[in-house]
């Protein structure tokens, strides 16, 4: 019932993979280099989730984001100029350098923000949820959330309510593993988040996380059902991020083994994927390089504009605290 | 003046169905306008404010939710986000601590974390007050909690007028607006025009003019404030009643005003005097007005405990006229 992707969805997911590696790991570079100010939560890892499952929506569609939001942001059409700017806080950001890394937003391409409270997103994706169905559009809204957010009653009270009003809605937990520095098996007793599904009589599918194509098709079915008025779905990808909590660090942390972080990044989504499409003959090793390199200019390009671009200037500080237009 | 006009003009309502016919006008001018809440719905909410609504407006405009007040403050933030004009009900105030970081982290900061790109017009119900023996998780008054959060509006209205008035107003403005509304003061007549009319929000209302004393109110105080003026009138106090209608903005031009004129102040609240709205309004007087003033500005306000459930010290504990009156005098030296 899962549907295939045709040869340029695979190649648009490869993109926008790609695009969110690089773009990570030129952020971490920054942060540490002490360009970026404050904190970054990269998504280094955990590329194929947002892929798979943005490929999917239109700029209509609505997702909720997590602290962890660059990926997202990249997945659902977000511009490396802005988002640069952003981080660098400059006026030109998407948020005119107010939001940061943990707030960034794009409202025109749907993307309601990253946040930097954990469990904020599913009531606020299911309240926009509402909003699609009350005004009968088809589009759907999506919460990417982490294993440790399932454990906040804002993720319950919002599967419920989805699930009890049949919202157009898909609950993605991308769980990869940890809350914050504190292991799965120490913060929940369950193993698969997806069993809290049937607690809101709703499906709970698992999909390995790493696989891009196995997210593709398990989020077109949730989706699907989504538009169709059918309900919510609880979608778990189970995935890995490559470096810290904050920053770049990977390896050498006490509450996880290099072993560990070993054996997941033998299972890296992109070089998985890659292997995979040049399998099927869809994009050779050449093509593939040719993306990353057109990627990397990408990057340079928004780093730039980031850097030239002016600071806020200090008589915005109290602008959109409030709306003044009636 | 014909005599329909003028029955019109004069026709009375209880505050509850002020509240009632603010949210019809609301529902019958804003097609993107909902209304969710506890038991809103089927049974008219726990004080019949929502009463009639699910029959006139059908199952599309009003929801029955879960009792579930992150859900309920999501839903709002969600789908104003997405373009709509929610109405949510809190159903006591006392419940906002289930919901306090869909309201301070989300509601209240969005639009300027995403640099004014977001934009919420969302309008909050929530009943406050003591007074009917509910003890403590039932009848607070928390507005300084709200009207500390930068992004957030909140309004109290005293009187009927104001309650459908600035129920109008909230829902035609484009942030959210806390409308706190008072328990005891449902079943209080007041005159109420038919149709569609605002009560400006940020603007308070100088209810009675007097010479030498002025006492700012939050909502329900109002009431008492008016009764200690009528007996600081016998010990040659002529007080200006100013009811604050709204806690943010609030308007301290027109207190100031009225402190230049009369040198002397109260602030009358229901909410714990510590720490309450009642410091910051005398604040800002004595920053601005500090040598009009003839006294120190007197704060009446509960005492620093959770409300009381039994009638015998709930009684004690809620401000009134006598406390005013008692506050006034000791202030005065009188």
């Amino acid at each position: 019932m899962a549907k295939q992707p045709t040869n340029k969805v695979l190649l648009d997911i490869h993109r926008r993979m790609v695009r969110i590696r690089h773009f990570e790991e030129q952020a971490g570079k920054l942060m540490e280099d002490g360009k970026i100010p404050g904190a970054l939560h990269l998504y280094v890892g955990q590329e194929a989730v947002a892929s798979g499952v943005m490929v999917h929506l239109s700029d209509q569609d609505q997702i909720t984001s997590t602290h962890r939001g660059h990926g997202h942001l990249i997945a659902k059409g977000g511009e490396f100029d802005r988002m640069f700017a952003e981080l660098y806080g400059r006026a030109t950001g998407y948020c005119k350098g107010k939001g940061g890394s943990m707030h960034i937003c794009n409202m025109e391409l749907g993307m309601l923000g990253a946040n930097g409270i954990v469990g904020a997103g599913p009531p606020i994706a299911m309240g926009a949820a509402f909003a699609n169905r009350y005004r009968k559009n088809k589009q759907v809204a999506v919460a990417f959330f982490g294993d440790g957010a399932s454990n906040e009653g804002s993720f319950h009270e919002a599967a419920n309510m989805a699930a009890l009003y049949k919202l157009p809605a898909v609950f993605v937990c991308e769980n990869n593993g940890y809350g914050e520095y504190t292991a799965q098996v120490n913060h929940q007793a369950v193993v698969d988040v997806a069993d809290r599904a049937a607690g809101y009589g709703m499906p709970g599918v698992i999909v390995d996380g790493m696989d891009a194509i196995a997210v593709y098709e398990a989020a077109g079915d949730a989706i699907a059902r989504a538009r169709k008025g059918q309900g919510p779905t609880l979608l778990e990808c189970k995935t890995y991020r490559f470096y810290d909590h904050v920053g770049v660090r990977g390896m050498g942390l006490t509450y996880r083994t290099d072993e560990e972080v070993q054996r997941w990044m033998k299972r890296d989504p992109i070089k998985l994927f890659e292997k995979h499409l040049a399998d099927l003959k869809v994009l050779s090793k050449k093509q593939a390089e040719a993306v990353h390199a057109e990627v990397l200019a990408d990057v340079k390009a928004g780093v730039a504009f980031a850097e030239q671009s002016p600071l806020p200037d200090v008589s915005t500080l109290l602008d959109d605290v409030y709306s003044v237009a009636s | 003046m014909s005599a329909v006009a003028s029955e019109v003009k004069n026709r009375q309502l209880p505050y509850v169905a002020a509240i009632t016919e603010g949210l019809r006008e609301v529902l019958k001018e804003q097609p993107d306008a909902f209304v969710a809440g506890e038991d809103v719905a089927q049974a008219g909410g726990v004080y019949g404010s929502f009463r009639g609504l699910l029959e006139e407006f059908g199952p599309e405009r009003i929801y029955d939710t879960p009792i579930s007040e992150k859900g309920i403050v999501g839903l709002a933030v969600g789908s104003a986000a997405a373009g709509l004009r929610p109405v949510i009900d809190i159903m006591f105030m006392d419940f906002i601590g289930e919901c306090m970081d869909e309201i301070a982290n989300q509601m209240a900061k969005m639009r300027f974390m995403f640099g004014g790109s977001a934009t919420l017009p969302i309008t909050v119900l929530t009943m406050a007050g003591a007074g009917a023996n509910l003890a403590a998780q039932h009848s607070q008054s928390l507005e300084a909690w709200l009207a500390h959060l930068p992004g957030l509006k909140v309004v109290m209205p005293a009187t009927p007028y104001d309650a459908k008035g600035l129920i109008i107003s909230a829902s035609r403005d484009n942030n959210p607006v806390f409308v706190i509304l008072n328990k005891m003061s449902l079943g209080m007549m007041g005159d109420v025009p038919e149709g569609a009319y605002t009560v400006p929000i940020g603007k308070a209302n100088i209810v009675r003019t007097g010479k030498n004393y002025t006492i700012v109110t939050l909502g329900r105080m109002l009431g008492e404030a008016l009764k200690a003026a009528k007996t600081l009138s016998e010990i040659g106090i002529d007080a200006e009643v100013i009811d604050a209608r709204s806690v943010q903005p609030f308007d301290t031009d027109t207190v100031v005003a009225s402190v230049k004129k009369t040198h002397r102040a109260m602030i009358v609240h229901e909410a714990v005097r510590f720490g309450g709205f009642g410091a910051e309004i005398a604040a800002q007087i004595q920053e601005i007005a500090f040598d009009y003033l003839d006294a120190p500005v007197a704060r009446v306000g509960a005492p620093f405990s959770p409300v009381p459930f039994s009638p015998a010290l709930e009684k004690v504990y809620v401000p009134d006229a006598a406390r005013i009156v008692a506050t006034a005098r000791a202030q005065l030296g009188l």
